[in-house]
């Protein structure tokens, strides 16, 4: 009883596994997960662009949750995403193993023998030569130079060469098989170790150090990162340019910078580099990459005391092409050692800024995205900016709820270009003195990219050579004829005369080996003096297929 | 870099000018097909003289000597396939205006010549069309050869139709004023990349359209009364099955290389080697779905019609990730003027 339910068990996994292995499986596999990949490209993902995800929601709002309970907004993160390809990984691994084996074997057998009938084969040619078996046979083992050969001797006297090629179109399809598990478990790897950071740098000769996490303005990493083992180094960003077209398209971004890895951390000497869109730095085994610019306009407030503070504060683009930004550069007063009163006196200008100003009236756009006549359009708040209140605050805007709540109130409102400035009705003078550039900088490191893209080459190297070379079996007998008493010439009678047969089988779906095979038996029976006595030379049509 | 306007609008002119060859050629193609016989009657009509050949040198022959005064004209192919050979010989006329287009469009603005999607779309179909001619070489060395009967010339229409659309797409909604690159694609990868994914374009859409044409002419041959006129006179099944397989394995490591260059351009210009993004999930999808071609023509059961349609909707693939991701869904393969 127990027996039998353990075999049943038995029999159960095993029928598992061939299903799992079999072709059917991994064809439908396949078809999944084409399928699934398509929700990826078709609605917004949440790790490439959340704002579109958001943008989603406000759109679809039924739809939406009902998609984001399926993980339809993660799909390549998703749990059954990974099920598909996993199931795809292990079909393919079982199909692997079984045929590395037979490769192995096949690499030690020998071709198959002749068969008796070569007429039948699908390539044949035959004629009757002038030569002895002896001369036909060496002349055929110099032309089948570079084929695995056996040799035969037959009940009748005749002799045969079976011959086989193209034995690496099997290897191929095993590298380029593995090559693709590699690369899966390559790009797995990446994502434990990998990590990424994006960080704002004014390009006026500030610099930034890959020391830790708290560097970063967004910062991602895989799971085995804590961010305490960056590989060091330091950037210094040294001056940003844009060249644009008359028509407002960029032709260039480069940012000149600096930097200090390895032995220069130590000695203090700084690198020039040029960062330019497709010229990231690679040092250190990280990558800096040039991902964004932008402006930060410069303000100066007077207090009434006679104190200044000067901020340079990156402003956010809005539109990509004309460069208008927006974003709020927050004041402190001086002089205030009181917590209360100094929360309630602090300042924030807020608003747009164009780089080249086109004024519609008292509404300020921007016309061109280059700095040519830069203008801010601002509004001046005083109050409690809500700073330390615990929430997170984004640098880029004021917290409205302290605008609502009347804790921060708008004390002017007004267009400054460069020099021109606002006199407060407390005395406060807030002046807008210029433009500073910045460049949005990502740092990433991946130290198993050299793997992938090592797999990436076998995939195509062995899909090449899996689907460029033939399979191919070719037969040679050549069998001795006596010298034919109807011959009208009679006096070659002395001569050997001998049979030769040439038979060839492509073992590969839809192979294209006529060509080659005429080529090759008409050079064969030339070389031992014969002409193709028959041209029964057909291409195989319903060639057999091979598995893949 | 200033744009050369001169060279831009000849290569304006010249584009136009190929569109119109083309739908000559694709006429030519048609009227061949349309009017030329069905491949039965081919076999029966050429078997008449054959036979009359053997039956007798003199005495066959010797009612039909030519009268005194009569002269002999020599005998004239067929007009049908006449047509034929002016598709065809249309066709390379119209490559080449094609082919100078690019060329043109390439010197006006001194980069590559497929920087935007209208000149990508356009030189997507001058590779189709050019796979088109080379199918069409082989196949003639082919019957110089075994003496085989020309097959293939009848798809010449089916296979200028789509190219003729698509041009028409190319050259009216996405078309783009000649203008430098962009930052992001100022890079030698363009040439790499880009040509590698142009190439395998435009071959895989010629195998989709062998593939479609194979699917038709099965439902005639296994119902003689389905699609009688069109399916009749198409290729025989075999030769269209080969057709779309060859192309298919020929192209399929070059389409392979494509997005793996790719990718390899990606981790220089954004910062990772594979991102997801729309683009790159799509051709990822049309490369696993003629991963399943391949693999089901080695699979019993989905020979034959079944692997056809797998190819069909790697077609279907294929104009989507063209058109509808670049297009309609916003990715970083969206490109300037859309």
């Amino acid at each position: 009883m127990r027996i039998s339910s353990i075999t049943a068990a038995l029999a159960f996994l095993r029928n598992t596994w061939r299903g799992l292995t079999s072709m059917r499986t991994a064809l439908v596999l396949l078809f999944l997960l084409a399928l699934a990949a398509l929700p990826g490209a078709l609605l917004p993902q949440r790790p490439l662009n959340p704002a579109n995800v958001e943008k989603f929601y406000d759109e679809h709002p039924t739809l939406a949750p009902i998609l984001d309970a399926v993980d339809a907004f993660n799909v390549f993160g998703s749990v059954w995403f990974a099920a598909i390809y996993v199931l795809l990984f292990v079909s393919l691994v079982g199909c692997l193993v079984p045929r590395c084996l037979e490769y192995l074997r096949q690499l030690r057998a020998r071709p198959v023998r002749t068969p008796r009938n070569l007429g039948r084969m699908p390539h044949h040619e035959q004629a009757t030569v002038d030569s002895s078996v002896d001369e036909v046979m060496s002349a055929t083992r110099r032309r089948l130079r570079g084929w695995r050969t056996s040799e035969h001797t037959e009940a009748d006297g005749a002799r045969s060469i079976s011959a086989e090629r193209g034995y690496a179109r099997e290897a191929g399809n095993l590298v380029f098989h593995f090559a693709l598990l590699g690369l899966l478990i390559a790009v797995a790897g990446g994502e434990l170790y990998k990590y990424e950071g994006q960080v704002i740098v004014m390009a006026d000769g500030s610099s930034f150090c890959n020391s830790g996490t708290y560097n970063y303005d967004s910062f991602r990493a895989g799971l085995t990162v804590d961010g305490t083992e960056l590989s060091p180094f330091c950037v210094r960003v040294d001056d940003f340019d844009v060249k644009y077209l008359h028509s407002g398209q960029p032709s260039e971004f480069r940012a000149d910078i600096s930097y200090q890895s390895g032995e220069s951390l130590e000695t203090g000497v700084w690198k020039q580099h040029d960062l330019e869109v497709n010229n990231p730095l690679r040092t250190a085994g990280d990558r800096v990459y040039l991902t964004g610019h932008g402006y930060a306009p410069r303000f100066t407030v007077t207090f009434p005391g006679g104190e200044t503070r000067t901020q340079t504060v990156q402003w956010q683009p809005m539109n990509t092409t004309t460069m208008l930004s927006q974003g709020a550069t927050k004041f402190d007063p001086p002089g205030m050692p009181d917590e209360q009163r100094r929360q309630q006196n602090q300042i924030a200008i807020t608003g747009l800024f164009a780089p080249t100003a086109a004024m519609d009236g008292k509404v300020l756009s921007s016309g061109f995205p280059a700095l040519r006549d830069p203008a801010v359009a601002v509004d001046v708040l005083k109050g409690q900016l809500g700073v330390s209140t615990g929430r997170g605050q984004s640098i880029f805007s004021v917290d409205q709820s302290m605008v609502e709540s009347g804790k921060l109130e708008r004390v002017a409102r007004e267009n400054l270009r460069v020099g021109e400035e606002i006199r407060l009705d407390d005395g406060t003078v807030v002046r807008f003195d210029g433009v500073q550039r910045w460049v949005n900088l990502q740092v990433s490191h991946n130290p198993f990219q050299p793997y992938v893209l090592g797999c990436a080459i076998a995939i195509v190297v062995g899909l090449g050579a899996s689907l460029s070379i033939k399979r191919r079996r070719v037969w040679v007998r050549a069998a001795p004829t006596g010298p034919s008493g109807s011959d009208p010439t009679g006096g070659a009678a002395a001569s050997p005369r001998t049979l030769v047969e040439v038979g060839g089988l492509a073992r590969t779906d839809q192979a294209g080996y006529g060509e080659e095979f005429t080529r090759l038996s008409g050079e064969l029976l030339d070389s031992v003096g014969g002409s193709p006595g028959s041209a029964e030379n057909h291409e195989a049509v319903s060639a057999r297929g091979r598995n893949s | 870099m200033p744009v050369n306007q001169v060279l831009s609008t000849y290569s304006d002119m010249a584009f136009a000018t190929s569109v119109a060859i083309y739908i000559l050629a694709m006429l030519l193609y048609f009227g061949e097909f349309a009017y030329g016989r069905t491949r039965a009657e081919v076999r029966e009509r050429t078997a008449e003289p054959a036979m009359a050949g053997t039956g007798g040198t003199g005495s066959v022959d010797a009612p039909q000597q030519p009268v005194v005064g009569r002269i002999e004209t020599p005998s004239k192919r067929p007009w049908p396939e006449r047509l034929g050979g002016m598709a065809v010989s249309t066709t390379v006329l119209g490559a080449l205006v094609h082919a100078a287009s690019l060329l043109l469009r390439g010197l006006a603005v001194e980069r590559v010549p497929w920087g935007n999607m209208y000149e990508f779309g356009s030189a997507i179909c001058l590779a189709a069309v050019l796979a088109w001619l080379v199918v069409l070489l082989r196949q003639s060395r082919a019957v110089r050869r075994d003496a085989t009967p020309a097959q293939l010339r009848g798809l010449g229409g089916f296979v200028l139709l789509p190219m003729v659309l698509l041009l028409f797409l190319s050259g009216t909604v996405l078309y783009a004023e000649a203008a430098p690159l962009q930052p992001a694609l100022q890079s030698y990868w363009i040439w790499i990349h880009v040509s590698a994914a142009v190439v395998s374009s435009g071959v895989l859409l010629f195998a989709g359209v062998a593939s479609l044409m194979f699917v038709l002419r099965v439902r005639h041959e296994n119902n003689p009364l389905k699609l009688a006129r069109l399916g009749g006179r198409l290729p025989a099944s075999q030769v269209l099955d080969r057709l779309a397989y060859r192309a298919t394995v020929v192209i399929m490591p070059v389409w392979t290389f494509a997005i793996i260059a790719g990718a390899i351009w990606a981790e220089a210009a954004w910062g990772r080697f594979w991102g997801w993004d729309p683009k790159e999930t799509t051709a990822l999808v049309a490369w696993i779905i003629y991963a399943a071609y391949l693999h089901a023509r080695a699979t019993s059961g989905w020979r034959g019609v079944r692997a056809a349609w797998i190819n069909i909707l790697g077609l279907v693939a294929m104009l989507f990730n063209l058109f509808f991701i670049n297009i309609v869904i916003t990715g970083l393969h969206s490109y300037a003027g859309l």
